[in-house]
């Protein structure tokens, strides 16, 4: 594998989002994501013909409808026509798209964005259509079903218990209060199983919203932001699709990750990890050995706003933020897709010394 | 502001699944009550079997035989199942390890309540009555404590082996258009087409979506355009469309109405189909209770001149 | 630090027919995968990322299935991105993955694109009933044909041009064992003599409906030295992206395809590519576009692009021949069909067309378009490293 040093140094200089809640049917898409592209643009002053190139993650069945993403360009304003390239994925991935482009030299900035509204349609039932088409799909196993396996694999191997899981969905809610753009924010009751041994305050808000984010590189990223987050790696993993095959109590797609994108070369002092489910945040924080004297999701996490398809570009972010807020200088993002957290994203961000 | 408009939007359709020669033995040894692994290069027993070894991506395809019985790895109770979740009274969703297999098969298990379930338990295949060569042959797991089932070698080779699946799927969403949308379509009930403005560059956009595309700014002015427009550019459709009650050959036509800044699609009628041409100028015609004009016919004004309409093609 | 330069190393595509029905979707893309890797004589080893493309997920009915075919696709353990750009996307998805190799992120990257148009069927895909919205009022054609009639307006084109292309394309075809359309009794008199759909385009002018996958192997100077067989140099590659509809967009020759054209012209240092370019493999999926995109990618002027086509120019053995494998027009599994393009520009420089190779050819261009003619993508490839 080819590993050259890459001269070219990325940061994130903006980030913005929606305010995230369980319903935004008043809005279309595109309703919905143009004042989010406004303020990020707005907030480092450029303009959609000043970007080099533009890239966003978002999914067609989660819509409803093929194409989607060509009526969300409509907020950009992409005239005269503009470099651009879409990934039917979480925005984290877009972001990585645009982090090469950028890597080759023939950008210098971008602008990255997603969005998903899950309030059309039924989430749980939408993302059955995710897994094996022959063998799996015709079972229509939700994906909360599919989290409660890898949470009892996890209680199986002495790995966490209920009370646990409880504290972790407790904190990160917790940490939210002081999130105006969180769904959840602040106590919620742990309640009854949803799907034993997972109940309901393990498992993330429904809802939609919509991130962007602009990267820029070099002098120009110095230009544009106080205090950049510099992108120091990042890398992402996919694992094999049959939970039956996998170590459900284990995360080696992100382990591996973190391990190419330098996770491990000195410590984090935050982390924003995208773990929708309390009991999957025991699995990223094993895999990505985090201590007790790192901030795990000072934001609140996927448990306090889960916008599916923008939620792991959200980690990025809002670490990104932190470190542009002088909070922290060497933060972890992580973005998830698949079932059971089947590939990973990391990305090492940090700010320069002060 | 308007009530935000709502409705029901199903996304249904069977698709049918052809399968590769793995896929399709398996399913058919489930018709057969038969379960089928197969063998990856370092010798592990993949159930259910794919043409792939996960780990080295070589193509494999040595079927074996496996239990019908096994044990189950991880749990999780179901105490509301879901439309086409395999069983319609609360029960477990389970990985199976079968007797012979390295891997787990995800299913239900039809068990009295989460207290009887516990991994490492022992569980075995109960079949549906029919079997047509789907995962659904099996119906679920039961709980078990006999023998396992013994474990032979198997061709994979059956009469009449299924090649296909169909795989019914149907999504249910609520769909509403958003804000402009609505003004629009809200607008359209009165019998009037209105449009909204960009602030930056002007241009009227019917129908609105909410944004200027080219500016990337908010529309909101709103604007009324038409009745009247131009036939801008069309074509003549001469097979019939499905679900669409419209005798063919009929004229599809872009009608760029008067004040608007793009054309919109609409059919034209009142005049032999082969007689329509660009720069007719044309009015709507209506239908009771319909929300868009059924058709554009001919006003009797004299065409327009190329030039009046070239940019909105 | 310039960029590494790109070289396509394997090539592989599946038989494309109307439906596949031997195969799964796993099946599907490792046939054409499989015949990339052995072109490149690599293994799934060898390979340290993959990058799919496909179009909208409702034509499979699989959401986001680059998970289900991550192990299909020796992608376990390595990034896996999956693109989605609309009919453009087979473009995009190799230019995606060619980023990953020229900014040195991976050298060997394979990147695929496909639909398996017969799991369900590309109409229901296309036009889901969404609620308050004028049901479509002709299928796909009715979209294109109100365009080709602008431009016949346009460009004062006699009608018969549409009916050259497509009788040139479907012979093209008949040279290319991958090609759906295998019409062996062709015509110019049976394409003009078939049905009239959406006038002006007739039956024997639009795609057929294929399933079908379409690989690359995309690598770096290193890996492009240990290649058994010559590779192809990328020596441009662009994406444009202009809105849907709006207020003076131009549907007969779209800004963003001027744009994009340029970009890879100005990249590779073409300045006149009528005389520079060898050849041209562009996403006709009617076959009027042929004329409308000659002059849209700066072939020919403003209203002559007819006259290339009329005179032969386009033909396998014209002076810039076009659509040599048969094109769109022959071949369309939609979300693979921008790679196929792309592909066969790189098997025409590397002078493994076969039948329907264009001797001598150095420079050839992929293009393709999607959306409301909004998304393009294109590259050019050529027999030697950008640099020499």
């Amino acid at each position: 594998m080819t590993s050259a040093p890459r001269d070219r140094e990325i940061a994130v200089v903006a980030f913005a989002q929606t305010d995230h809640r369980r319903t935004s049917e008043e809005l279309s898409e595109v309703e919905m994501l143009m004042p989010v592209l406004h303020e990020v643009l707005d907030s480092t002053g450029l303009k959609t013909a000043d970007i080099d190139f533009t890239c966003s993650g978002s999914s067609d069945y989660l819509a409803g409808r093929a194409f989607s993403f060509t009526l969300a360009l409509d907020g950009v304003g992409a005239w005269p026509p503009i470099s651009e390239s879409h990934v039917e994925m979480d925005g984290a991935w877009a972001l990585y798209e645009a982090w090469t482009k950028i890597l080759t030299g023939d950008a210098d900035t971008a602008l990255v964005y997603a969005y998903g509204k899950s309030s059309p349609g039924s989430v749980r039932d939408v993302l059955t259509r995710q897994l094996d088409p022959y063998y799996v799909a015709p079972l229509w196993p939700d994906s909360v079903a599919l989290a409660a396996l890898q949470a009892q694999a996890l209680i199986d191997a002495g790995d966490t218990d209920e009370p646990a899981l409880a504290a972790v969905a407790s904190r990160n809610r917790a940490a939210a209060s002081t999130n105006p753009h969180a769904q959840l924010r602040g106590p919620v009751p742990q309640g009854d199983h949803l799907l034993q041994p997972l109940r309901t305050g393990d498992c993330p808000p429904i809802g939609d919203g919509a991130a962007a984010v602009i990267l820029a590189a070099g002098d120009r990223a110095r230009d544009l932001c106080a205090r950049p987050a510099w992108i120091r790696g990042i890398d992402h993993r996919i694992e094999a699709h049959g939970l039956g095959v996998r170590d459900l109590t284990d995360s080696p797609s992100t382990r591996l990750a973190a391990e190419r994108a330098g996770a491990f070369e000195r410590p984090v002092d935050t982390a924003e990890l995208h773990a929708p489910f309390s009991s999957q945040e025991v699995v990223l924080r094993k895999a990505l050995r985090l201590g007790e004297d790192v901030d795990v999701n000072p934001s609140g996490g996927a448990l306090a706003a889960n916008p599916i398809m923008a939620a792991g570009l959200i980690r990025i972010g809002e670490a990104a933020a932190r470190i542009h807020r002088g909070r922290s200088d060497r933060a972890l993002a992580h973005a998830t897709s698949g079932p059971c957290l089947q590939q990973n994203l990391v990305a090492v961000l940090e700010g320069e010394p002060r | 502001m308007p009530e935000v408009l709502k409705a029901p939007l199903v996304v249904e359709f069977p698709f049918t699944r052809s399968l590769g020669p793995v896929q399709s033995a398996f399913l058919t040894g489930l018709r057969e009550r038969v379960v089928l692994g197969v063998r990856t290069g370092d010798g592990r027993v993949l159930v259910p079997p794919v043409e792939y070894d996960p780990v080295t991506a070589e193509e494999i395809g040595d079927l074996v035989h496996v239990g019908l019985t096994g044990t189950v790895t991880t749990w999780a109770w179901n105490h509301e199942p879901r439309r086409g979740q395999p069983l319609d009274t609360p029960f477990a969703w389970v990985l199976v390890q079968l007797d012979g297999a390295d891997t787990a098969l995800l299913h239900a298990l039809d068990a009295p309540g989460p207290d009887a379930v516990h991994t490492g338990m022992r569980v075995r295949v109960r079949w549906a009555g029919e079997r047509t060569g789907a995962i659904t042959d099996i119906a679920c797991f039961e709980p078990y404590d006999g023998e396992a089932s013994t474990v032979t070698v198997h061709a994979g080779e059956f009469e009449d082996p299924v090649t296909g699946i169909v795989a019914a799927a149907r999504l249910d969403y609520t769909y509403s258009p958003g804000r402009a949308q609505t003004a629009y379509i809200d607008a359209l009930s009165g019998r009037r087409t209105v449009g909204e403005r960009c602030p930056s560059c002007r241009k009227v956009y019917v129908p609105p979506r909410g944004a200027c595309p080219t500016c990337g700014v908010a529309t909101s002015e709103q604007v009324e355009v038409g009745p009247r427009g131009t036939v801008t550019t069309f074509c003549i459709v001469n097979i019939k469309a499905k679900n669409l009650d419209i005798e063919v050959p009929y004229v599809y036509a872009h009608i760029a109405l008067d004040g608007a800044g793009l054309a919109l699609h609409g059919r034209i009628g009142g005049i032999p189909y082969d007689e329509v041409r660009m720069g007719l100028r044309v009015e709507p015609v209506w239908t009771e209770g319909a929300r868009y004009p059924d058709h554009y016919r001919p006003t009797g004004e004299p065409d327009a001149d190329y030039d009046t309409y070239r940019e909105l093609l | 630090m310039s960029k590494e330069p790109v070289a396509v190393v394997g090539i592989g595509q599946t038989r494309h027919v109307a439906a596949r029905r031997d195969v799964s979707l796993a099946g599907l893309v490792r046939e054409a995968a499989r015949r990339a890797l052995r072109d490149a004589e690599l293994t799934w080893a060898d390979i340290d990322a993959v990058v799919i493309g496909k179009a909208p997920d409702f034509f499979e009915g699989v959401m986001m299935p680059e998970l289900y075919l991550a192990d299909a696709l020796g992608a376990v353990g390595k990034p896996m991105l999956r693109v989605h750009t609309a009919g453009s996307v087979g473009g995009s998805t190799a230019l995606v993955a060619a980023n990953l190799v020229a900014a040195r992120v991976h050298g060997t990257v394979l990147t695929l694109a496909f639909e398996k148009q017969s799991e369900s069927n590309a109409m229901w895909g296309l036009s889901l009933p969404i609620p308050f919205q004028q049901p479509l009022l002709a299928g796909a054609g009715g979209f294109f044909a109100p365009h080709i009639r602008a431009y016949m307006r346009r460009s004062g084109a006699p009608e018969t041009v549409g009916a050259l292309v497509a009788y040139k394309d479907r012979r093209n075809a008949l040279k290319n064992p991958y090609a759906h359309l295998h019409e062996h009794d062709i015509t110019l008199d049976k394409v003009m003599a078939s049905p009239m759909l959406w006038d002006p385009i007739r039956y024997s002018e639009t795609c057929p409906s294929s399933d079908g996958a379409c690989a690359m192997i995309l690598t770096d100077r290193a890996g492009a030295a240990r290649a058994p067989r010559s590779p192809a140099w990328m020596l441009g590659g662009a994406m444009r992206s202009e809105p849907t509809l709006f207020a003076g967009k131009d549907f007969v020759s779209p800004r963003a395809g001027q744009d994009c054209a340029a970009d890879v012209y100005r990249q590779a240092g073409i300045t006149d590519p009528r005389r520079e370019i060898d050849g041209a493999e562009i996403y006709v999926p009617f076959s009027w576009y042929e004329p409308m995109w000659l002059e849209n990618l700066g072939f020919a002027g403003e209203g002559e692009g007819w006259k290339l086509t009329e005179a032969g120019v386009t033909e396998l053995d014209g002076d810039l021949p076009v659509n040599m494998s048969g094109g769109v027009l022959s071949t369309n599994p939609i979300g693979a069909s921008g790679m196929i393009r792309f592909a066969e520009a790189a098997l025409q420089v590397r002078g493994q067309a076969g039948e329907h190779q264009v001797d001598g050819a150095r420079r050839v261009l992929g293009h393709a378009y999607g959306g409301g003619s909004q998304f393009f993508s294109m590259w050019l490839v050529g027999d030697r490293p950008p640099d020499s």
